[in-house]
């Protein structure tokens, strides 16, 4: 398990290192093309305010309110099982359905439990493991006019499950 | 579906709420809340610039081509229907490059280059072909090396590890690529025909 550190330790330091070198290498003005991709980096950021803003006020209320107490009373069982927490469970139904929404919900979880805690860093990892499957589907699909998806639906759902059960299972053998 | 979660959220909080006999909650809760959406965007700014600044830097280096050199051996594999040379094999292992990568934005307009000629090669144009359903599964499943927009969330969060997700990221989307692979064998020989 330290290999999986290790490589979270190196990941950015080496990319770090190596994309510049490697551009640099091959005749490109480095400082030039970097600084042209960096502006983009305000739009971006600019673009997810609105999924922020729709996600956090629903999930706030939900959470201030006292319903997520009774959801978590009503689910922890099931969620049990698993070993996830039930305030993970907005966050992976939502996953698959809308990457901006979800992103909302992770970051709202992250707010409240603190990045570094359990739930937060369950969030994050499965934040960043699955696609939104129904959108892509939609779009991809709906760009060639297809309209009978025959398996590749199950298999999304598929792929996205496992990442989530994945996430749980190294989140609770990493940080528990 | 997102539509019902959201207004299932919102709606059944402050049902909520009411019930308990804390209705002035929902105000500052949403109030809160909206405000402290801007102030995480604001502070995923550098951190996005940064990225993307490195990102420019890869794609215009080649790295897309160099990762899509590697991955050229499994995918006549993995794509049976497509032929030698054939234009498809190309937009799909270019579009799971980039996806591997993090470009999403150079990634899409590859995948519906991949969908068009995938569509060429389909006898039923009204149904998905079982390589484009394999083409799908992989895009989604697909392995992420570095989760920025995670990792800034939770730098703008005060982490103390905010890289601390790439490892387990990287573990779980391999999990589920994987899974992708060996399920799509097992319906390939389902929907035979």
């Amino acid at each position: 398990m330290w290999l999986i550190t290790i490589i979270s330790q190196w990941a950015i330091p080496s990319l770090l290192f190596f994309i510049p070198l490697l551009a640099f290498l091959r005749g490109i003005k480095v400082y030039e093309t970097f600084v042209s991709g960096a502006s983009e980096g305000f739009s971006t950021a600019i673009k997810i305010i609105p999924f922020l803003v729709g996600m956090l006020v629903a999930v706030s209320v939900f959470r201030a309110s006292g319903a997520m107490e009774l959801l978590v009373k009503l689910f922890d069982p099931l969620m049990g099982m698993i070993r996830a927490p039930v305030e993970i469970l907005p966050l992976a139904i939502m996953r698959p359905l809308s990457g901006g929404g979800a992103l909302g919900i992770a970051a709202e979880l992250i707010g409240t439990h603190g990045p570094d805690s359990f739930i937060g860093m369950l969030a994050s990892t499965m934040q960043g493991s699955t696609d939104t499957t129904f959108y892509v589907l939609t779009v991809y699909f709906g760009s060639v006019g297809i309209h009978r998806y025959r398996y590749a639906l199950a298999l999304g759902l598929m792929a996205d499950i496992s990442g989530l059960l994945a996430s749980i299972f190294i989140v609770n053998l990493l940080f528990s | 579906m997102v539509n019902i979660i959201w207004l299932f959220l919102l709606l059944s909080g402050i049902v909520v709420a009411a019930f308990n006999g804390k209705i002035e909650v929902v105000t500052s809760a949403a109030l809160e809340a909206a405000q402290n959406s801007v102030a995480i965007s604001i502070e995923l700014i550098g951190l996005m610039a940064l990225w993307l600044g490195l990102l420019k830097m890869a794609e215009e280096a080649g790295m897309v081509r160099m990762l899509a050199r590697l991955l050229r051996p499994a995918m006549s594999y993995l794509f049976p229907g497509i032929p030698k040379g054939h234009p498809a094999m190309g937009a799909i292992i270019m579009n799971l490059s980039a996806n591997i990568l993090g470009l999403g934005n150079a990634a899409t307009p590859l995948g519906l280059k991949a969908m068009q000629e995938l569509q060429k090669l389909n006898p039923h144009p009204e149904e998905a072909t079982s390589d484009m359903c394999t083409f799908l599964g992989l895009n989604t499943a697909c392995i992420t090396l570095i989760p920025a927009t995670i990792i800034g969330i939770r730098a703008a969060a005060d982490s103390a590890d905010p890289t601390g997700v790439v490892g387990p990221t990287i573990f779980a989307t391999t999990c589920s690529t994987l899974v992708a692979i060996l399920a799509d064998r097992y319906f390939r020989k389902i929907y035979r025909g």
